[in-house]
C-alpha cells in the first residue's frame, strides 16, 4: 500500500468509526434515556409504560404503608396537585420519610401506578441533585 | 498568618510558572537551547516546590483545625479522626483543585528532573507548555476557588466532612486518580511541543512512552480503587454505576490506553505519527473535561461539592482555551508531520489501529452518554442516562476489543498472514467455544452476553500467555511480560464481572433476632443487634453468624451509623472475602415488631474484578520498569561510545 493511500484509509476508518459511534449512541439514546416526571406531567396523559424513567416529588403525608414482609412499601408521590401511587421493595434510603422529597427510578404500570427499582431521598442541602432541587422547588411552591 | 503564607506560596508558584513559560519558549527558539535549558529545569522544580508548600500548608490548617479558614470551617471538625482531617484537605472543591495543580506542577518538575532523551528544543517547549497549563489553573484557584480564604468571625467548630467520604479509601483514591488524570498533562505538553518544534518520530515516542505509562498506571489503580470504594461504601452491591463522575475517570483512561498502544507503533515502527499526537491531546483533554464535569458543580454527587456558576464558566473558558488551542495547533501543523512507515492489512500495526479505533468509539459513546443529559437540560428537558444505555453501546464494542486483544499480540510487525494468525489462535478459540457451551448449558438464556464475556475471558487468558510460548523466558524483555500480565488482567477482570452478573444471589428480608436467611450456599443468622460507638459516630451493629454447609461459622458486623457532624446516617456494609467470592451484608431499618431489614448477597468470584485491575496496573509497572532500565542502559552505552 502506498503511503498516501494508507493515510487516506486510516482517515476514512476514523471517520467511519466516529459516525458508527454517533449512530449507535443516538439509536440507544432514543430507548434508554430516562426522562424525569412529576406527577402532574403524567396526569391525564398517555403513560410511558415499561420505559425506565424517574418520578420525583414529595412523599404524601399519611400515604406510607409497610407490607407484612417488612421490606415492601407503598406510598404516594405528589406535586401538591396530582398523585401517583408507588410500590417499592428494598432498603429505603436513610432520609426517606413522609412529607420529604423523593426521586423514584423505575417504570409506570398500565394501571397508572409506578414500580420503583431504586429510591433517592433528599440528602442534606449540600448534596441535593439539581434535577431534584428543581422539581422539589416546584412542588413546594404548589403546595402553598 | 499560616493561611496567608499558603496563599503567598501559591502566588509565587504562579510567578515561577510564568517565568518557566517565557524562558522555556525562549529556549525553544534559541540558537543554542542547551544554555537556557538548565535554567528552565530549575524554575520548573521551584514552581513545583512552591505548589507543594501551598498544599502542605492547607493540610496543616486542616490538621490543626484552624476554623478561621473558611474551607476548614466548612469541611472539617475538631472531633474528626486524624486521617480524615488530613484527607479532608482534598475532600472539598478548593482543596482538590489545589491538589490538581500541585500534581500538575510536580509532573512538570518530574519531566524537568528526569527527562534526558528528548532534544533540548522540544524539552524546553514541553516545559513551557506545562507551565502554560499551570498558569490557567493557578488563576482559577486565585480568582474563583481560593482555598485560603478567611472566615471572620471564626466559628467555634466546623461543619464536618460528608460521612460518605470518611473512609480510608478517600485518603488514597483522589491523589492516585489525580496523579493519573493530571499526569496525562505531560503527554499533552509533549505533543504540543512536538507539533511546535516539528519533532515527531521514534525518538520522541520513546521519550514520551514512560510518562504515558506512569500516568496510565496511576489512572488504572485509581479507577480500580474507586470502583471498590463505591462497592463497599454505597451498600448497593454494584461495582460500576456509569455515574457521570465515574465516566469522567473512565474517558481519560480509554484515551490513555489507546495512546499507550499507538505510541508503541510510533516508537517501534515509526507509524501513526499524527494519530499519536492527536491521542495525546485528546487524553489530557478528557482529563480536563472530567475536571470540568466534576468541579464545575454541573453534576451533583458525592464528588461534586458546591454549585457556583462562576467556577463553571471559568473552567469552561480554560477548557476552551487549552483544548481549542491544542486542536488548532494540530490542525495547522498536521500537514507538516510527514508520513511514517506503512504496513500491511494483516500486521501488528493494523491490530493496534483496530485497538485504537475501538477504544475511540467506546470513548465516543461514553462521552455522548455523559454529556447528553447536560445538553438536554440546557434545552429544558430533564433526563438521565444510566447503565442500560452504556450496556447497549459500550459493552458490544468492548467485546470486539477483547477479541482484538487476544489476536493482536500474536501478529508480527509489518506483515503477517491471516492463516498463520488463525493457526496461532486455535487453542484460545477452542477454549472460548468450549467454555461458552459449558456456561450456556449452566445458566441458559439468563444473560447470554455475560456468558459470552466469561467465555471470551477464558480465551483471552490463554491467548495473552501465548506470546511467551517458545520464548526463552529469562531473555524475554520486561515490556513483553508487562503486556502479558496486563492482558491477562483484562481477562481476569472480565471473568469477575461476568461471574458477578451470572452467579450472584441476593436476599432481602426483615428478620427477627435469632432467625436466619439462606443466600447461595450460606446460612446467615441474625444473632443480635447492639449499639456501638466510634470516634465521631454512634451505630447500631448487627452480629451475623454466617455458615456454609457444615463449615466453620464466621461473624459479620454490618452497621447503621449515625454521624453528628453533619447529622447523617450511613450504612456500613460488612463483607467476608473467601477464596471463591464475597458474602456482602447490609443492615437496614427496624420495624415496630422488632424485625431488622437485611440485604445479603453471595457474589462468587466478584473479587476477580479488582484483582484484574491490579494485574493490569502491575503489567504497566513491569513495562515501565523495562523501559526505564533500557533507557538508562542506552544512555550509558552512548556515553561510553562518545
Amino acid at each position: 500500500m502506498k503511503a498516501k493511500h494508507q493515510r487516506l484509509t486510516l482517515a476514512l476508518l476514523a471517520v467511519a468509526a466516529i459516525l458508527g459511534a454517533a449512530l449507535l449512541a443516538l439509536s440507544a439514546l432514543k430507548d434508554q434515556a430516562a426522562f424525569f416526571y412529576a406527577p402532574g406531567d403524567v396526569a391525564g396523559r398517555p403513560l410511558p409504560v415499561g420505559k425506565a424513567v424517574r418520578l420525583g416529588g414529595m412523599v404524601e403525608k399519611g400515604s406510607l404503608v409497610r407490607a407484612q414482609d417488612g421490606v415492601s412499601i407503598a406510598f404516594k408521590v405528589t406535586d401538591g396537585k396530582d398523585v401517583v401511587p408507588v410500590r417499592f421493595r428494598g432498603v429505603t434510603p436513610d432520609l426517606f420519610r413522609e412529607g420529604s422529597g423523593v426521586v423514584a427510578e423505575g417504570q409506570f404500570q398500565p394501571d397508572g401506578s409506578f414500580t420503583a427499582d431504586n429510591l433517592l431521598a433528599k440528602h442534606d442541602e449540600r448534596y441535593m441533585p439539581p434535577q431534584m432541587a428543581g422539581k422539589m422547588h416546584k412542588s413546594e411552591s404548589l403546595e402553598q | 498568618m499560616i493561611a496567608e503564607a499558603g496563599l503567598a506560596a501559591l502566588w509565587l508558584a504562579t510567578a515561577f510558572a510564568i517565568a518557566q513559560l517565557m524562558l522555556g519558549a525562549a529556549a525553544a527558539r534559541a540558537v543554542d537551547p542547551v544554555v537556557l535549558l538548565p535554567g528552565v529545569r530549575r524554575i520548573a522544580l521551584v514552581q513545583a516546590l512552591f505548589a507543594l508548600l501551598a498544599f502542605l500548608i492547607l493540610i496543616w490548617l486542616f490538621v490543626t483545625s484552624d476554623m478561621s479558614v473558611l474551607l476548614v470551617a466548612e469541611n472539617s471538625h475538631s472531633q474528626k479522626p486524624m486521617l480524615y482531617k488530613v484527607a479532608g484537605a482534598w475532600g472539598n472543591h478548593e482543596g482538590s483543585m489545589l491538589l490538581w495543580v500541585t500534581v500538575l506542577a510536580v509532573a512538570g518538575a518530574g519531566v524537568a528532573l528526569f527527562e534526558r532523551r528528548l532534544v533540548a528544543e522540544t524539552l524546553s517547549a514541553t516545559l513551557a507548555a506545562q507551565a502554560a497549563i499551570a498558569i490557567g489553573f493557578y488563576a482559577f484557584l486565585a480568582f474563583a476557588s481560593n482555598p485560603f480564604a478567611r472566615l471572620n468571625p471564626a466559628p467555634a467548630d466546623g461543619q464536618g466532612l460528608n460521612p460518605l467520604l470518611q473512609d480510608p479509601g478517600l485518603a488514597f483514591h483522589p491523589p492516585t486518580l489525580y496523579l493519573g488524570y493530571v499526569g496525562l498533562s505531560v503527554a499533552f505538553s509533549f505533543a504540543v511541543a512536538a507539533l511546535l518544534m516539528r519533532d515527531v518520530g521514534p525518538a520522541f515516542a520513546k521519550a514520551m512512552r514512560p510518562w504515558v505509562l506512569a500516568a496510565w498506571i496511576f489512572l488504572t489503580i485509581g479507577i480500580t480503587a474507586g470502583s471498590y470504594w463505591a462497592y463497599y461504601e454505597l451498600g448497593w452491591g454494584g461495582w460500576w454505576f456509569w455515574d457521570p463522575v465515574e465516566n469522567a475517570s473512565l474517558m481519560p483512561w480509554l484515551a490513555a490506553t489507546a495512546l499507550l498502544h499507538s505510541v508503541n507503533v510510533l516508537a517501534t515502527r515509526d507509524g501513526l505519527r499524527a494519530w499519536t499526537l492527536m491521542l495525546a491531546v485528546v487524553a489530557f483533554s478528557m482529563s480536563m473535561v472530567g475536571t470540568f464535569l466534576v468541579r464545575s458543580g454541573i453534576l451533583v454527587s458525592v464528588h461534586a461539592f458546591a454549585v457556583d456558576p462562576t467556577r463553571g464558566s471559568f473552567l469552561l473558558a480554560l477548557l476552551g482555551l487549552y483544548i481549542g488551542g491544542a486542536l488548532a495547533l494540530f490542525g495547522a501543523r498536521v500537514g507538516t508531520v510527514t508520513q511514517g512507515a506503512t504496513f500491511q492489512l494483516v500486521s501488528r500495526e493494523a491490530a493496534l489501529v483496530l485497538n485504537n479505533l475501538l477504544l475511540s468509539v467506546i470513548l465516543g459513546v461514553v462521552l455522548i452518554g455523559t454529556l447528553y443529559p447536560l445538553v438536554a437540560q440546557a434545552m429544558g428537558v430533564q433526563l438521565s442516562i444510566g447503565a442500560p444505555f452504556f450496556e447497549k453501546t459500550a459493552v458490544p464494542i468492548a467485546l470486539f476489543l477483547v477479541a482484538g486483544t487476544a489476536a493482536g499480540p500474536l501478529l508480527r510487525w509489518r506483515k503477517d498472514s491471516a492463516q498463520a494468525l488463525l493457526s496461532r489462535l486455535t487453542i484460545p478459540v477452542a477454549i472460548t467455544g468450549v467454555t461458552f457451551a459449558l456456561f450456556f448449558a449452566m445458566t441458559g438464556f439468563a444473560s447470554p452476553i455475560a456468558v459470552l464475556v466469561l467465555a471470551l475471558a477464558f480465551g483471552l487468558a490463554a491467548a495473552s500467555i501465548a506470546p511467551l510460548w517458545k520464548r526463552k523466558l529469562r531473555r524475554t524483555p520486561l515490556p513483553i511480560y508487562g503486556m502479558v500480565v496486563a492482558h491477562l488482567g483484562i481477562a481476569v477482570s472480565l471473568a469477575g464481572m461476568a461471574a458477578d452478573t451470572l452467579f450472584k444471589q441476593e436476599r432481602l428480608a426483615a428478620v427477627a433476632i435469632g432467625d436466619n436467611l439462606a443466600v447461595g450456599p450460606f446460612k446467615v443468622t441474625l444473632a443480635e443487634v447492639r449499639p456501638t460507638v466510634g470516634p465521631n459516630w454512634s451505630a447500631m451493629e448487627a452480629r451475623l453468624q454466617v455458615q456454609r454447609g457444615a463449615g466453620a461459622p464466621f461473624e459479620l458486623l454490618p452497621q447503621q451509623r449515625f454521624f453528628a457532624n453533619p447529622p447523617t446516617n450511613t450504612s456500613e456494609t460488612a463483607i467476608a472475602t473467601l477464596w471463591d467470592g464475597q458474602v456482602y451484608t447490609v443492615l437496614g431499618a427496624s420495624d415496630a415488631s422488632g424485625r431488622w431489614q437485611l440485604r445479603l448477597w453471595w457474589k462468587p468470584f466478584v473479587t476477580l474484578i479488582w484483582a484484574g485491575g491490579g494485574l493490569i496496573a502491575l503489567g504497566g509497572m513491569l513495562s515501565l520498569l523495562g523501559r526505564v532500565l533500557r533507557g538508562r542502559r542506552d544512555a550509558r552505552a552512548q556515553e561510553e561510545w562518545a
